[in-house]
């Protein structure tokens, strides 16, 4: 599904703020993998979803989805195989256009876009649908403005849009740090059923350890942009909070944030 | 003497001038308010358009065909500057003001290396001029309308809402797949053509096409967007689309009307710009001064 060779990036090269973020790291996911990472900051994992978003280019290495070698795509090109959900609840909707234009946005995901109507009629009684999983309401409220719903519901509705048209990468990158924790976990439940129904590949960065070992069949924890753990179905399952406090102990990686986490 | 009927007189010429920068203030709502760019191409585009309208009638082409070439040659200024920000990395600002320097020089050659051509209604068949106010107006709320259409129809279309899209959120733009840079470019060629169709509208009207006549175009569009919001009372509530880029076109009305009463008054022309100025920077301000008082209240609370 994704195959990810060697790849290197540095940030600032030849300055004080010289950062290698990322450090010849190699992956392989298979198809439906949910994978949960985790890892101190700056240890790489937001980077690492960037580098297979296309956020900008690794200086070396090679990134392959599902058989296209995307290493040197554009950021819009790529995202016709990928669905994303950033950490800012602001970021993966556009506010001042409606629900139903940002699901019919995200509808045309990777598709020409041309002069016909930005939404068929037959596609509202789809995004209705598709409202009323999340139960939050939006399905009665379509043209509302994105920009009038709390973080937890432009969370969800990202998350919505993101598997709206089935990528063939979930890209999660800490979505739900910056909600409350009952929005959080509403917020994650739905992450998980979205995966499970519509058999999705999935990468997920969380600081919290705890959700890393609940969600997912793969667990990856990183340090200094290199791999330093990676677990899968029933080595994951035993695997216990103690352990993972352990190896960060080893790396040296231990910050406040994951204690408390 | 400050007779109400001279006022009055003189009326009719302000509200087809003021629409004819309405039209103008359309093109300019598409990269000020869709786009959320800052274009300052405009005062170069709007007299490249007035240039090239008035060069083509006088080469003997239809009034309406030169119309459509000012359009067409206002997208190529739009999609200069698109491109010095989009695959150069130029600031918006700084693109918009280096396409404008450029076409001043553009546009003297257009003009024969002269600063201004005259085109005489007498002579030629013109869609406009001010010898005649009230067919101005109806032709000039004609072309306001069938461009309020236009531009009703276009972002309401998949390629139309991408642009929209990219004005609200590049990032969730390019995360649905939109390519922003010709998203960009797109929106700069459509409001520029649409700022140099004013412009051609306007040189008819007057008779004549001036290299200067756009200078300070954008705070003239700007007003204009500004008092169409306030007519409508913006914020309060969603306005539907089509309405609010009616405003922008009584906005441009408004505002020469009150210039009409500027010099009916006999105030000091000279200051005019001054007092515009003054009255874009006021308006600008409004939202963010409410916010920094309600703050203040907050935290007296």
């Amino acid at each position: 599904m994704l195959q990810i060779k060697n790849i290197s990036k540095t940030f600032n090269p030849n300055s004080i703020n010289e950062k290698r973020a990322l450090n010849n790291l190699s992956l392989t996911l298979n198809d439906g993998d949910f994978v949960t990472i985790i890892g101190g900051n700056g240890a790489g994992k937001s980077t690492l979803l960037n580098a297979i978003a296309g956020t900008w280019f690794v200086d070396s290495g090679q990134i392959i989805l599902d058989e296209v070698d995307v290493t040197n795509l554009a950021e819009h090109q790529r995202a016709k195989f990928l669905g994303r959900v950033f950490q800012d609840p602001m970021m993966g909707t556009a506010a001042n256009m409606q629900i139903e234009e940002n699901l019919a946005l995200a509808n045309r995901r990777g598709a020409k876009r041309g002069l016909s109507w930005q939404i068929k009629p037959e596609e509202k009684q789809h995004f209705i649908e598709m409202l009323k999983l999340l139960n939050l309401g939006l399905e009665n409220r379509l043209t509302s403005k994105v920009g009038l719903l709390s973080g937890g519901q432009r969370q969800a509705l990202t998350l919505l849009m993101a598997t709206l048209q089935k990528p063939k990468l979930l890209l999660l990158d800490e979505h739900t740090a910056a909600l409350d924790p009952k929005t959080a976990k509403i917020v994650l439940d739905l992450t998980e059923e979205l995966i499970k129904k519509n058999s999705l590949t999935a990468f997920m960065v969380t600081h919290n350890m705890r959700d890393a070992l609940k969600y997912g069949n793969r667990l990856i924890m990183m340090n200094e942009g290199k791999i330093i753990l990676d677990v899968s179905g029933k080595e994951k399952e035993k695997l216990t909070i103690n352990d993972l406090l352990e190896l960060f102990n080893e790396n040296g990686e231990l910050n406040d944030s994951i204690v408390l986490s | 003497m400050l007779t109400f009927s001279s006022l009055l007189r003189a009326l009719p010429g302000n509200v087809a001038q003021g629409m004819i920068w309405g039209i103008m203030a359309l093109g300019l709502y598409v990269t000020y308010k869709i786009l959320n760019f800052s274009d300052l191409t405009v005062d170069g585009s709007f007299s490249t358009g007035a240039a090239v309208g008035v060069m083509l009638i006088i080469n003997g082409v239809p009034a309406l065909l030169a119309v459509i070439i000012a359009f067409l040659v206002g997208c190529i200024a739009g999609l200069i500057t698109g491109l010095l920000h989009t695959v150069l990395k130029i600031a918006p600002i700084l693109s918009g003001i280096l396409t404008q320097i450029a076409l001043y020089s553009i546009n003297l050659h257009i003009l024969g290396n002269k600063a201004n051509q005259a085109v005489n209604v007498n002579e030629y068949h013109l869609l406009l001029s001010l010898r005649d106010t009230n067919k101005s107006i109806l032709v000039a709320l004609l072309f306001a309308i069938a461009l309020m259409l236009i531009l009703y129809w276009f972002f309401g279309t998949e390629l139309g809402s991408a642009i929209r899209a990219t004005g609200s959120n590049e990032q969730m733009a390019k995360a649905q797949g939109i390519n922003i840079n010709l998203m960009k470019v797109t929106a700069l060629a459509l409001s520029n053509g649409i700022v140099a169709l004013g412009g051609a509208l306007l040189a008819q009207y007057q008779g004549f096409a001036d290299v200067s006549v756009g200078r300070g175009a954008i705070v003239i569009g700007l007003a204009a967007i500004i008092i169409g919001t306030v007519v409508v009372g913006a914020n309060k509530k969603e306005h539907n689309f089509l309405l609010l880029l009616g405003s922008a076109v009584i906005g441009g009305v408004i505002y020469y009307i009150f210039i009409g009463i500027v010099l009916w008054l006999k105030l000091p022309t000279n200051d005019m710009k001054l007092f515009t100025a003054i009255i874009v920077a006021i308006f600008l301000s409004l939202p963010h001064l409410k916010i920094k008082k309600k703050e203040k209240k907050d935290a007296t609370n």
